[in-house]
């Protein structure tokens, strides 16, 4: 019988033939995250597992990147419990401050997460990895802490919804505002437990950094993972990069979605998610004057080389507006590098920007770029929730590069279109 | 189990930031985290709410981040179980392994105003509304999580299942 990408995956780490939407199945996992914030309660329930070691040393990543550098002295005391636990453990994919990166950049530049996989993170951005046809997953600190014992977690295995994308693209819209646009048309709740599968010659023809924002939104839209088949451009992403071989799953032709969109792109202008849920999207044209405060370009949905290239390409020569505190934050030190290299950088602290060592302190109101009261914020990250950035009466507005770019410039929400 | 307590009544899309500030997660100890929960949606919560008391949400209640802490939290300022139409799925799988009762019933969540006094039976699924006399059946969970939850969590339930290979 025929089955989606998602079915093929979980029946092949379930030891069965097949599977079916709705059926409970216990699998083997191919790689187990945490972050600073998630790991220190997984630590806490790993000892009550009576277990010396973990399952895999090499099969597990930890990342200290949500308040690490650390910000205040609780963070210091929760950064130490996994580095000790890490170090305890001979956990090789452990990732000091200097190699750190933001996790959901850090583990594909490094090769870690694979197409076929199946990997869990306690981190709900892990759904990231689904850009390389990888079951991935967000989960919480006692899965973790299972998941590190015994190298096992249940699922529930999704229904698949289908996105066909197809058209020709607009200037300046990229994988953020076709997700942002989806987010828009079915909610939040969209794809609540379901799996996403994103498709189409749009897909087809986005590098990986496009692919990952799409990806790494899924959960924006409640659901379980969004995954895209595997094509050459996979391949030659992982080609000097993959620490493991790896079997690629892509869906039946007559596999049974749920349900299928089909969106024509060539109508999507520049999408902005306005306060304070993902799915209040509007385009560009019709934002209004909306005034800000300070623009944040990075996180583990925008961070990427390709995101930083393209905040240049629209800063440069020029400056931020006088009033906007406009902070960039690269993935990872790699790309921080390779941005150097390209002159990325010293272009975007001469349109005035604060540049950062990589962290997530920013999106979710931790450190670096915290909101005060009233204040609002545009943000190429992916959640703009009450309270997301700082304070609660602050307001985030998500949206790509180049239009939280542009607004760093206008010191009002503005399209690249109104600066170049 | 029986449980009964006073209901605190939410919308739709209760987020883990608004259970949870991020701000807050600096620590993982649960009674902190507690004299912080829903603060950013309801100040009047922490509080206020008793041991016993009941969270009453419309559809995806705990959308959001995968903080672990949003439950712990929940848990451990004394509320007993949530009922909402639906759950976002991370918070559901939290819960469920952490042992804090969740049930999915939109008749319930129809019903029942804030403030209402509400006994949950857990086995059954039966959800009583003491104030207004009324009673609503809750869905049930598949064995497989009945497991879990019958072993008072998933780290119960992998120590007996899954032990060393």
């Amino acid at each position: 019988m025929s089955m989606t990408m998602v079915e093929k995956i979980i029946a092949s780490h379930g030891g069965k033939d097949q599977v079916k939407p709705g059926d409970l199945v216990s699998v083997d996992l191919d790689l187990v995250l945490g972050n600073d914030v998630t790991t220190p309660v997984a630590v806490k329930e790993f000892a009550k597992l009576g277990m010396d070691e973990v399952y895999d040393k090499e099969r597990i990543a930890i990342v200290p990147d949500h308040f690490a550098p650390n910000k205040d002295i609780d963070s210091a005391e929760q950064s130490k419990i996994i580095r000790e636990f890490a170090y305890a453990k001979g956990i090789k994919n452990y990732f000091e401050i200097g190699e750190m990166g933001i996790e959901h950049c850090l583990l594909p530049e490094k090769g870690l997460a694979l197409p076929g996989d199946i990997i869990i993170g306690a981190d709900s951005h892990t759904c990231t990895y689904g850009a390389f046809g990888a079951l991935a997953t967000g989960i919480g600190s006692t899965d973790m802490a299972v998941g590190m014992a015994t190298g096992k977690a249940w699922m529930r295995v999704p229904e698949t919804l289908k996105f066909e994308y197809t058209g020709k693209l607009q200037p300046w819209v990229g994988g953020k505002d076709l997700i942002l646009y989806t987010i828009g048309q079915i909610g939040v709740d969209g794809a609540l437990y379901k799996a996403m599968e994103f498709t189409g010659e749009v897909i087809e023809n986005f590098s990986m950094a496009n692919r990952m924002t799409m990806s790494n939104m899924a959960i924006e839209a409640g659901g379980k993972c969004g995954l895209i088949a595997p094509d050459e451009t996979t391949f030659e992403y992982l080609k000097d990069r993959a620490q493991r071989d790896y079997t690629v799953y892509t869906s039946d032709e007559d596999a049974n979605y749920e349900k299928t969109y089909k969106f024509d792109v060539s109508t999507i202008e520049p999408q902005v998610a306005f306060p304070h849920l993902p799915e209040n999207t509007r385009g560009i044209s019709e934002v209004g004057d909306i005034k800000i405060d300070q623009v944040i370009i990075g996180s583990c949905t925008n961070g990427r080389l390709e995101d930083l290239r393209l905040a240049a390409k629209v800063l440069k020569g020029k400056k931020k507006a006088p009033h906007v505190r406009l902070i960039i934050f690269p993935g990872t030190q790699q790309i921080y590098l390779d941005a150097m290299a390209e002159g990325i950088i010293r272009t975007l602290i001469e349109a005035g920007a604060a540049v950062s060592t990589p962290t997530c302190g920013p999106c979710l109101g931790g450190h670096m770029g915290v909101l005060a009261k009233g204040e609002r914020a545009v943000a190429t990250t992916n959640r703009n929730f009450v309270g997301r950035m700082g304070h609660p009466e602050s307001e985030v507005y998500l949206s790509n590069p180049a239009v939280a770019a542009a607004s760093a410039i206008m010191g009002k929400i503005a399209g690249p279109e109104e600066v170049m | 189990m029986s449980l009964k307590g006073k209901v605190w009544k939410y919308g739709n899309d209760v987020d883990t930031d608004v259970i949870i500030p991020a701000r807050y997660l600096n620590t993982s100890d649960p009674k902190a985290l507690a004299s912080h929960c829903m603060e950013d949606i309801d100040g009047t919560f922490a509080s206020n709410v008793k041991s016993g008391d009941i969270i009453v949400a419309e559809d995806n209640f705990g959308c959001g981040s995968s903080r672990e802490h949003a439950p712990m939290a929940i848990k451990a300022a004394g509320v007993s179980c949530i009922i909402a139409n639906t759950f976002a799925r991370i918070f559901y799988r939290n819960s469920i392994n952490i042992g804090l009762p969740i049930l999915e019933c939109e008749a319930a969540v129809k019903g029942i105003t804030n403030g209402d006094e509400v006994e949950v039976d857990i086995e059954t699924g039966v959800i009583k509304n003491l104030t207004k006399d009324e009673t609503y059946q809750a869905k049930g969970f598949p064995e497989f999580m009945k497991d879990i939850i019958n072993a008072g969590g998933l780290v119960n339930y992998a120590r007996e299942n899954w032990g060393k290979k």
